[in-house]
């Protein structure tokens, strides 16, 4: 028997299901969507989107090379304009984390793995936790994992907790990201049960998807386990963060996310902290939206580099 | 004049005309009765004159009796409807004697009105179960919901039935009315009232839930002016009014935003023609409910 | 030589505190005239007398309006009776239909204009008048334009008739959306309209009267008189109107249903609403929140069907306030023509003023005001959004129809107390059940006494959607085949 983030583990109790009405979670997301972001807002939006990046590779393809491309990018998006932030990190495979930690140093941009089976989970839970401790030891500073779907699909839900609770232990010093994969669990109910989970496991953030699976990260998804974590901060005052990722390609649709996360959680979590947004091609998008802030012209994609 | 003793004659037992109030017979409170005669002149029977009075304690057992009565299975108050109709039927003969006798109808008239009546009230028992499906319908509004409307009983309808046709015409507006849900106080002329309790007998003999149907007789100067002011009433329908009635009624029926329905008088044998039992007599006392229900995973 | 590697140079994250900036809809494409009279027989107007109208979010005149006399009254039923005679009674329905799509199209194509009118003449948040009042009003045409030649499949094989000339008298809080409820059903089924609308927002009307003329809409088939009140009396009490509609207060209803007492004159009215929203415990809480703020402070609370009274089910009654107050505190209230706006200006100095006025009643009651802690601008009339905790059924606040952003929450501890309470009002409008069981939604639903019911929803409107009020909320629907009704004579 242990405690986890103070629960006994062996006496956990799944949290109830509570309710999300589908339609009426998707008109509000739609709604939010219709804020006019202009001039200077939109300006400070997409720097601080840009800070929210967990620049993401994860191919069978990826070599040292690439990510080393990857790092300079996350560090510096567009060299000459010192005003655009790095990324807020840059999310890698567990053997590319040491290349990425080289890479980064000194420069205050985060390396993030992936583990635990990532992206299907099906695996071992001692093979899991060895991987994180390497991923951890490697010198990755946060962790994404993936929920073990399924045990969640077969109503395992103290399996699910105790694999995260573990996790967040072998974590040690390094932040835990506990990916859902909400395009697999599929309903919003099950989308809310399973955030209320992973946080009280101890999640330092809950995050949509792998990106592997279709649909990624959606509008109405993320406001609901936004909701989750409203609700968590008003019963515990404590901060839980999230991360968006997969399908989320433009400067607009980044725009998007932030408003929702402004005003369903307000100032506190408007910060890379607290929001992340898991992307690749996102960056090159609102890159060209602020060169054409800049120049006052449409801009193109072959003034900037790939990634 | 001779005593029964001395003609070795039975003494009848005269009926008391009394009111019909949530299923019970009572006398009016206000203890007048109006002696009724034939055409001949001859004594029929003293009927009772109801009072404001009244009309507030019938109103009183149909508000009691509403919600139940519309909250039944429309199945369940289509066989009750019918169930009344069959009443009438192994009554036919008695109430034909009545309309003959009391009301001075001929041997024909007073059947072909009373096989009126038995008809009509089969015909409305058949509506009450399709009325939703003939009056509502599913709504294909423009996103993601189930959007349904539907007809729901008004509420607690006082009626006032015409001069000329004493039990059809009084049960050709009574039957749409409860056939919707609806419990009813209705009004009849003094002068019906042998046929009025005749008919009320049967509805008290046919599984119709105390108070959903509450007969009066009275006069309706009286009884109008009160039913018009009422808070508690939801609906009016009238047959012949005169124009000042019609001012009063309508006027009166303001303060609350009541529902007015009015009609013309007819004769028996006009209200016996099929263009008087409609479903449109049936749409003014009812409100349309429109609900919206998300459909989402 | 190689230089030595250096630790690169990075910028750190913006600082938090993001504020958006105003986002104005331009003004500069709307044009409207300084003055308008009438609108009869196809053509603007003069009138003998004149007032102004506002913009209630600066307090600057907008427009002189004509202030329609009992003769200039006479001369619009004249038209209308003539527009029927001589035209719409003998236009094919298969034309009428056409005339009515060809509307609803330029409703479509004039959407941006007419919604910035709307929003600077009523007050209303810019995405509102953008995204409900003008897809409703043309939706409204559409739908009503495929009926007016399928008539005889309405109503089960009955015979159908149009009435004649209907008087119409709409409220200012959809102006141009009511106009179209009114309007489009009244045309469809073959009659011929005199509307006047409410002298605080009578702007679009003008706009829709040039849309008729775009259309070649025949001459007097729909005419608008200006004016308050008294052009309204005027109008429904004209001898030669065969039916009145009505959107307003219960108390002008009352007024107006007897004045047409014994006149034979066909009438329905849309009135006054308290629409009680009940949260069981079970609900999705988070939407149902949404479905409360949309329930009372769409169109600043000016929405007879608001759902102004919430009854909450006691054990999750401090869960509610509380998001409720969190909620509250992201409002914005402001500039109606800026598009993040979500409750905009109060229509009028009066209105202002009573909204006021119950505020004062909800602490004078008992009842604990909330009220977001939002900035409001220095000139137009604007209220805070409020809600008020500890109230108590027999507070003003509670009975009374407020028709502003002000919403008294109360607890219930059983379904049936929920129901009891909900129906406990002289008004019949609407009602919202938020819960995730259906059968219960259902079972509640079916025992409410109102003719909108929102299952787990607030405030949706839709042209095929019935639209009407039990009670002393009104008779007669609008929208849906049952809209039909009221314009026609059905026999059968």
């Amino acid at each position: 028997m242990s405690v986890h983030n103070g629960v006994v583990r062996s006496a956990y109790h799944p949290p109830a299901w509570k309710a999300v009405d589908a339609v009426a979670v998707e008109a509000r997301a739609a709604a939010l969507g219709t804020r006019s972001i202009k001039k200077a807002a939109k300006l400070q939006g997409l720097l601080l989107a840009v800070s929210m990046i967990d620049l993401t590779t994860l191919e069978g393809s990826d070599t040292p090379g690439k990510v080393r491309d990857l790092c300079a990018k996350a560090m510096r998006p567009l060299p000459g304009r010192s005003d655009i932030p790095s990324t807020g990190a840059v999310c890698v495979y567990p053997p590319l984390v040491a290349v990425a930690k080289e890479a980064l140093a000194g420069s205050g941009v985060k390396v993030a793995a992936v583990a635990t089976y990532f992206p299907s989970g099906q695996g071992d839970l001692a093979m899991k936790l060895e991987e994180v401790r390497r991923t951890v030891e490697a010198g990755a500073d946060e962790i994404d994992m993936v929920i073990d779907r399924r045990a969640f699909l077969m109503g395992d839900y103290a399996k699910v907790f105790d694999e995260i609770a573990a996790t967040v232990e072998a974590c040690g010093p390094a932040h835990l990201k506990v990916i859902l994969e909400t395009g697999e669990l599929q309903t919003y109910d099950k989308v809310r049960f399973a955030s209320q989970l992973a946080i009280d496991a101890g999640a330092h953030f809950i995050k949509t998807s792998t990106g592997k699976v279709q649909p990624a990260a959606t509008l109405p998804v993320t406001l609901v386990m936004l909701e989750v974590i409203r609700e968590h901060y008003f019963k515990t005052g404590k901060m839980v963060g999230m991360k968006p990722a997969g399908g989320i390609r433009t400067a607009k649709d980044a725009l998007k996310y932030l408003v929702m996360v402004n005003e369903t959680l307000g100032d506190a979590w408007m910060s890379p902290d607290w929001f992340r947004l898991g992307a690749s091609v996102l960056l090159n998008d609102i890159l060209m939206q602020l060169e054409k802030e800049r120049l006052g012209a449409y801009d193109s994609l072959r003034y900037h580099t790939l990634g | 004049m001779k005593t029964p003793a001395q003609t070795n004659m039975r003494l009848t037992v005269a009926k008391t005309y009394k009111l019909f109030i949530g299923g019970a017979f009572p006398r009016t409170e206000s203890g007048r009765s109006v002696a009724l005669r034939n055409r001949s002149g001859e004594f029929v029977a003293n009927a009772s004159r109801a009072s404001r009075k009244d009309l507030r304690e019938a109103v009183v057992a149909a508000r009691k009796a509403a919600e139940s009565w519309a909250g039944r299975t429309a199945y369940l108050r289509s066989q009750i409807l019918y169930r009344a109709a069959e009443m009438m039927e192994s009554r036919r003969e008695s109430l034909t004697a009545t309309l003959v006798k009391a009301h001075g109808k001929t041997a024909k008239a007073a059947e072909a009105e009373v096989s009126a009546s038995i008809d009509r009230l089969v015909w409305y028992a058949g509506w009450c179960d399709k009325l939703t499906q003939v009056l509502g319908n599913q709504n294909p509004v423009a996103g993601p919901f189930f959007n349904m409307s539907s007809p729901e009983a008004t509420g607690v309808v006082v009626l006032f039935a015409g001069e000329s046709s004493p039990l059809l015409g009084l049960v050709s507006i009574v039957a749409p009315v409860i056939c919707g849900g609806n419990a009813v106080v209705a009004c009849s002329p003094i002068a019906h009232a042998p046929i009025v309790i005749d008919f009320a007998e049967v509805l008290a003999t046919s599984d119709l839930p105390a108070g959903v149907v509450n007969l009066l007789t009275g006069n309706r100067d009286e009884l109008l002016p009160t039913a018009a002011s009422h808070r508690d009433i939801d609906a009016i329908g009238a047959v012949g009014l005169s124009m000042e009635e019609q001012v009063l009624l309508e006027g009166g029926a303001s303060a609350t935003i009541k529902r007015v329905w009015i009609d013309t008088d007819r004769t028996s044998s006009a209200w016996a023609l099929a263009d008087h039992q409609s479903l449109y007599r049936i749409t003014p006392f009812l409100e349309v409910k429109t609900s919206w229900h998300p459909m989402g995973l | 030589m190689a230089t030595k590697k250096q630790t690169p140079k990075t910028t750190a994250a913006p600082a938090a505190g993001w504020k958006y900036e105003p986002a104005l809809e331009s003004t500069d494409h709307v044009r409207f005239e300084k003055r308008y009279g009438h609108f009869i027989d196809g053509k603007f107007t003069a009138a003998k007398s004149y007032f102004g109208a506002i913009n209630p979010a600066t307090e600057e005149q907008l427009a002189e309006f004509g202030q329609g006399s009992a003769a200039e009254v006479d001369t619009a039923v004249k038209s209308a009776r003539r527009g029927y005679e001589k035209y719409w009674s003998k236009t094919p329905p298969s034309e009428r239909a056409k005339y009515l799509y060809r509307i609803a199209r330029l409703l479509q194509e004039h959407a941006r204009e007419l919604a910035i009118l709307e929003t600077m003449n009523g007050g209303k948040p810019i995405k509102e008048s953008r995204d409900v009042d003008l897809p409703l009003a043309a939706a409204h045409f559409f739908y009503y334009a495929g009926w007016a030649d399928k008539l005889q499949y309405a109503f089960g094989g009955a015979q159908v008739a149009p009435l004649g000339v209907a008087g119409q008298v709409i409220p200012w809080n959809f102006p141009l959306l009511m106009a179209a409820w009114k309007i489009a059903p009244a045309l469809a089924c073959g009659n011929t309209v005199v509307l006047k609308a409410a002298e605080t927002t009578p702007l679009t009307a003008m706009k829709l009267a040039e849309i008729f003329q775009e259309a070649d809409l025949p001459p007097g088939v729909v005419n608008f008189v200006n004016g308050d009140g008294r052009t309204g009396a005027a109008l429904v009490n004209h001898p030669d109107i065969n039916k009145v509609a009505f959107t307003g207060s219960t108390e002008v209803g009352r007024a107006i249903q007897k004045q047409l007492a014994g006149t034979g004159k066909r009438l329905t009215l849309e009135l006054g609403g308290k629409g009680a929203n009940i949260i069981f415990d079970d609900a999705a809480l988070d939407q149902a929140i949404e479905g409360i703020i949309s329930g009372i402070f769409f169109n600043q609370g000016h929405v007879c069907c608001a759902g102004s009274r919430l009854l909450v089910q006691e054990s999750i009654h401090d869960e509610v306030v509380r998001r409720l107050t969190h909620r509250l505190s992201t409002l914005r209230v402001g500039n109606p023509l800026d598009k993040n706006t979500d409750v905009g200006a109060i229509n009028s100095r009066a209105q202002l003023d009573k909204i006021e006025a119950y505020l004062g009643y909800g602490v004078e009651d008992g009842a604990v005001r909330h009220s977001a802690p939002c900035p409001l601008p220095g000139r137009g009339f604007f209220v805070a959004p409020t809600f008020f905790t500890g109230v108590a059924p027999a507070h003003r606040i509670a009975a009374d129809e407020i028709f502003g952003p002000v919403l008294s929450v109360m607890t219930f501890r059983t379904p049936e107390e929920a129901v009891a309470k909900a129906n406990a009002t002289p008004y019949g409008l609407s009602a919202g059940i938020w819960t995730d069981k259906g059968s219960k939604l259902f079972a509640v639903a079916s025992q409410l006494k109102a003719g909108v019911i929102w299952g787990n929803s607030f405030n949706r409107f839709d042209a095929t959607s019935p639209f009407g009020g039990f009670k002393e909320s009104g008779f007669g629907r609008e929208g849906g085949r049952q809209g039909l009704l009221p314009y026609l004579e059905v026999r059968g």
